[in-house]
């Protein structure tokens, strides 16, 4: 297990150098000089520029530019926002909890939910609770989350009033009722963006489930007289395990992108509507850093799910 | 014993044979058994159907429904659907209905090209690892794929556009910029699917008993490919490029819902959602048309890709 987890820590290490190599690469390429600016006011001379750019260490050679740049975001130096002029790690350390928690628990009931209906489909094959399930599955991931979003909000907030518009992110829990007020606000987040992962999970847990339900080892835990309850959650159950949790790996990506649009549609003070607010001012630090962040963000739970899988399979684990 | 023939037997029986030949002539094609088995497909045929009357309404209906969707008419803002407004208005009074249609047309242009760039990019990718497979050709590609998969591509989708947007648009005019840059976009971050599909296919194809036939024979590796894999590794390659349609619709409007789409005078569905943000409790029309309408679209194109996948495996079938 040790030689494994090691392994794949090696692995996400070039993951990591290539995305922010790409995220460089693509500042580098855009058009437009920094300091253009200065170029249009009359009290910056030509010289004072020059000198600019050489403080700000624009005349290196780019490989030189990337490594420092690199170098300092992972010793925690960001830069400077332009727009709130403080430190980009400050703004991104106020975010990002919203949209751990937010992505972590969407993704937990999601997941929660789609295991026991996706299995119950597979083994009620063709039954009408089966086709029930997988219309509702279809429905799901063909509904974009901002539509599901707008919607949600049009029916629970416009006409019934159980939830606010807009998240508040002044409230603190303090007592009894900032604790409502703040599970009122973030309920419909979480429900849009789980119900999403939901549908998705569903499928791949049926086709899972119906892949390991064919066995020889399941026939053998029925013939020798085991109930079918001990037989599906013993010997089916386990084994779907493995496949899907590969998928919730891979889906990581998705995820963190489709909270990022669930947090502009609710206005969730996370670093998904942090990035579209810098992109929208022209704040390159902040922009940067958050992609970066997202890069870091996928690779680490990527990793999980790959210990998570060497923890689950102990084939994977032993044979390396 | 003395049973009456069943039914079965006696339409045998009282068949006409004369044209018996003919009919023992006529060849049961590839294409003719997908097309029996995908009209059995409930879902998959409504779906087609569905997204046929879309794609009609939004190319011909700004020709039979001739009100500019541009038109400004603030004495009639925000109106729920009336038999004048089938849609209803939006907070300038202009027609939801015709701007639907317009907006549809642009999204599936996109839609369509994105697909068409991010399937021929995932099948060079994937026709190259495979038929070199096992080389180090292979392997670089393979490398790229996955590290294309492990990259946080809605972010990056957006960096891209924040980098580049101003000078597209400088090179190609506001709206064929945008027009440009998104599709290419959207297909250069949704290929690797399509490449490991295709690799995947290419591998095995590559050790049928067909093409080891053809490679004996002298066949050129081009015509290898060409003419013995390719069409053997057409039925999930349809799939895929029909599934990457719905994709790209949803992406396009996601881009437009945040307002770094097309430019605000160009109404996309996902720029009208963008929009009816702000009037969600006046005018739910502003939300739920455009809405319904990319979900109908997309809902259609996923289930012809279900049906698709099932009619054109021809193992998938007799199970």
């Amino acid at each position: 297990m040790g030689r494994y987890l090691i392994n794949r820590l090696l692995i996400s290490i070039p993951t990591l150098i290539a995305t922010s190599m790409v995220i460089f690469g693509l500042l580098a390429l855009a058009p437009g000089d920094p300091l253009g600016e200065f170029a249009l006011n009359p009290s910056i001379t030509a010289e004072v520029r020059e000198n600019l750019r050489i403080s700000l260490g624009l005349d290196q050679p780019l490989p030189i530019r990337y490594v420092k740049w690199f170098y300092s975001f992972l010793t925690g130096n960001w830069g400077w926002s332009f727009t709130s002029l403080s430190p980009v790690r400050d703004l991104v350390a106020q975010r990002i909890g919203a949209t751990l928690a937010i992505v972590g628990l969407a993704y937990l009931w999601g997941g929660l939910a789609a295991f026991p209906l996706g299995v119950i489909s597979a083994i009620k094959r063709y039954s009408l609770t089966d086709q029930a399930i997988t219309l509702f599955a279809f429905l799901g991931f063909s509904m974009p989350t901002y539509f599901t979003g707008l919607l949600f909000i049009i029916v629970f907030s416009v006409n019934l009033g159980w939830f606010p518009f807009v998240y508040d992110s002044t409230v603190q829990v303090m007592d009894w009722n900032t604790l409502i007020q703040q599970f009122k606000q973030s309920i419909m987040p979480i429900t849009v963006l789980g119900l999403w992962e939901m549908a998705t999970l569903m499928r791949f847990v049926r086709s899972a489930t119906l892949d390991s339900i064919n066995q020889d080892y399941v026939r053998t835990a029925r013939s020798k007289g085991l109930q079918e309850w001990v037989v599906i959650n013993r010997h089916v159950l386990r084994n779907t395990l493995i496949p899907v949790v590969t998928l919730i790996a891979l889906r990581v990506p998705t995820i963190f992108a489709g909270a990022l649009i669930t947090e502009q549609v609710f206005r969730v003070p996370g670093i998904g509507s942090l990035l579209i607010s810098a992109i929208q001012q022209n704040d390159t630090p902040v922009v940067m850093s958050i992609t970066f962040i997202y890069g870091i963000l996928v690779v680490i739970f990527n990793l999980v799910a790959d210990v998570l899988y060497g923890f689950l399979d102990p084939r994977v684990s032993y044979s390396k | 014993m003395n049973q009456p023939p069943s039914e079965e037997l006696v339409a045998i029986r009282d068949t006409d044979i004369s044209d018996a030949d003919e009919l023992a002539m006529k060849p049961r094609t590839y294409w003719g058994d997908v097309w029996r088995h995908f009209r059995r497909h409930r879902m998959a045929v409504a779906g087609g159907i569905v997204l046929i009357v879309i794609v009609l309404a939004t190319a011909l209906g700004p020709f039979v429904y001739t009100v500019s969707p541009k038109k400004i008419d603030f004495a009639h803002s925000m109106e729920q659907p009336t038999a004048t407004h089938l849609f209803g208005t939006n907070d300038m009074g202009q027609d939801m209905l015709a701007r639907a249609l317009w907006g549809g047309r642009i999204s599936m242009i996109v839609a369509v090209f994105a697909m068409l760039v991010g399937i021929s990019l995932g099948m060079a990718v994937g026709a190259a690892s495979g038929f070199m497979g096992g080389t180090w050709v292979d392997m670089i590609l393979m490398r790229i794929t996955d590290l294309f998969l492990s990259m946080p591509q809605l972010p990056l989708l957006l960096l891209i556009v924040y980098l580049f947007r101003a000078s597209i648009t400088k090179l190609f005019g506001a709206e064929l910029g945008v027009f440009v840059m998104v599709i290419l976009v959207i297909g250069i971050l949704n290929w690797m699917p399509v490449a490991r599909l295709v690799r995947a296919s290419f591998l095995s194809a590559r050790e049928m008993d067909y093409v080891k036939a053809a490679r004996a024979l002298g066949a050129s590796p081009w015509r290898q490919v060409f003419r013995h894999i390719f069409p053997n590794v057409m039925g999930p390659v349809i799939v895929a490029a029909t599934l990457s349609v719905g994709t790209a619709i949803i992406t396009e409007s996601m881009l437009s819902f945040l307002g770094l789409g097309f430019p605000p005078d160009t109404p996309t569905w996902g720029r009208m959602l963008y929009e009816s943000q702000n009037f969600l409790s006046l005018a739910p029309n502003m939300a739920l048309s455009p809405g319904i309408l990319i979900f109908l679209t997309v809902l259609s194109v996923n289930a012809l890709g279900d049906g698709l996948r099932d009619a054109l495996d021809p193992q998938q079938r007799n199970r």
